[in-house]
């Protein structure tokens, strides 16, 4: 199935959606990688919020190429995903306590971030790691940014999408996991390659 | 040799770096897309297509991570008359490509995380200098992402775990990157020598061209061996299964103490990103583009 969903998105927009499906989105992405899922977690624990709602939001993996246009306005160069496993330790507890609806990656997430998407209704969209040029057509302005003394790649940017895709969905809120999937069948194939070797 | 041509020729090989990739690359991303035979494998090979089109029309990056910046300078170091102005130079273009690509400010420090902006920090960038009697400077420009850089792994084997340990440990390392490092990837292995160099030629293996087989039979062997077992694995582009997983393998190997038996793995994405330009003594500049080998 193909879907074009426009953010912030709802328990029912993502229930909807199951691992293959295609996802075009509009609307409001935020970047957020390891240092806005270290600082937004630590900041809560002292009761600060972060600068942004997440609570329905898409939070984007990515650490984009910026640029101060003539005006003064900040665009995107290039804005592709980051891995997203680096993220495995603190996705879980992010996804509980911010509400983020959707996450854009690439790799894949592990099996608590995947229990934590089927418990809250959330559900990982991968993006062609890489392909970062075309991932900028869909991104269209950058309405802020937030924490950029982290760093241009590690602060939030605030971006507005347009028929940003397409987001293959990776892992749904029903508790599959095209990665997990894949894992499983490359332990299998890997017997077989193992044998083939003679080792 | 004029200090104006090398900063001119390096901000060049960075653009192109960053912008594109080299054509043994493209040609063998283009096989594999015709040969796709599964949805998300022909999706996300489609979107890499297109993106390489976009990013080289509009001298974009390909991807907004431009790495940490290698570099290989064979040749003749003595057509240089300082290897101070030389490094300074190679800083100077590489700031300016930072400002004016632009690139994306990667490095920090590895403690604090301090980012100064400009990718240049103590031993970034990183220049290894192979000396050789041509009568040139080749210089090539190695940006390396984190996506990839990650999965690197390197083991001191017993000597008899052999061959076999070897081609074990391999598999393993591709098995646990999974979709991390944006398969379709290029592998590098090193072999033997010490700890330092399996992973220094595991990485110099890379700049080889697609398809470039190993002087010698048996590497040559072992290297179509785990090309093929990789592609029978069926992690995929982007760790989302089918194939292919890698678009090569590329072994060297070194001696190495009686001892011991030092093996890494050093992995590289999709882009195979890298550009080489030789410079002659007269300021003559040749871009050099690497061919599919077959």
């Amino acid at each position: 199935m193909e879907y074009r969903l426009k953010t912030p998105l709802s328990e029912e927009d993502v229930r909807k959606l199951h691992v293959g499906d295609v996802v075009y989105l509009d609307g409001i992405v935020y970047t957020g990688r390891d240092e806005v899922h270290i600082h937004a977690l630590e900041g809560l624990k002292e009761g600060k919020k972060p600068p942004v709602d997440f609570a329905g939001s898409v939070l984007f993996h990515c650490g984009p190429i910026m640029r101060k246009n003539e005006e003064g306005n900040w665009e995107v160069v290039a804005a592709g995903p980051t891995t997203s496993s680096r993220m495995n330790s603190l996705e879980p507890e992010f996804i509980e306590k911010f509400h983020v609806r959707a996450i854009i990656g690439k790799g894949g997430m592990s099996q608590p971030t995947v229990e934590a998407m089927r418990k809250h209704g959330a559900v990982y969209l991968s993006l062609t790691g890489g392909a970062a040029a075309l991932a900028a057509r869909g991104l269209k302005t950058v309405k802020g940014v937030e924490w950029l003394e982290f760093g241009m790649p590690e602060a939030i940017w605030i971006i507005v999408a347009e028929n940003f895709g397409p987001l293959l969905v990776g892992i749904d809120s029903h508790g599959r996991s095209i990665y997990s999937d894949v894992g499983k069948s490359v332990e299998e194939k890997a017997k077989i390659v193992r044998k083939k070797l003679g080792i | 040799m004029d200090m104006k041509v090398i900063e001119e020729t390096v901000f060049r090989l960075l653009a192109d770096a960053s912008t594109g990739v080299p054509p043994d690359v493209k040609e063998a991303l283009t096989e594999a897309y015709k040969a796709a035979d599964n949805d998300m494998v022909k999706m996300n090979l489609k979107a890499i297509l297109q993106n390489i089109d976009i990013a080289m029309g509009e001298r974009r990056p390909l991807c907004q991570d431009t790495g940490v910046h290698i570099f290989f300078v064979r040749g003749n170091i003595k057509l240089l008359d300082s290897i101070s102005d030389f490094e300074e130079t190679i800083k100077n273009a590489l700031e300016r490509a930072t400002k004016e690509v632009p690139l994306r400010p990667n490095a920090v420090h590895p403690i604090t995380r301090k980012n100064p902006g400009n990718n240049i920090g103590v031993g970034l960038p990183h220049i290894n200098y192979i000396p050789t009697d041509d009568p040139w400077l080749e210089i090539t420009v190695f940006p390396k992402g984190a996506g990839s850089e990650n999965m690197s792994f390197m083991a001191m084997l017993t000597p008899s775990q052999g061959l076999k340990g070897i081609k074990n440990f391999v598999l393993d390392c591709v098995i646990k990157s999974g979709g991390k490092p944006c398969p379709p990837t290029i592998i590098g292995i090193g072999i033997g020598g010490t700890s330092d160099i399996a992973m220094h030629i595991a990485k110099e293996s890379l700049l080889r061209p697609i398809g470039d087989r190993h002087p010698e039979k048996d590497m040559a062997k072992l290297e179509e061996e785990l090309l093929n077992a990789i592609n029978e694995l069926g992690i995929g582009p982007m760790g989302m299964g089918g194939s292919p997983t890698t678009l090569d393998v590329h072994v060297e190997y070194a001696y190495c103490h009686t001892a011991s038996l030092p093996i890494a793995v050093n992995t590289q994405c999709w882009t195979g990103r890298k550009a080489t330009a030789r410079i002659r003594e007269s300021g003559e500049v040749e871009y050099i583009k690497p061919e599919r080998r077959r």
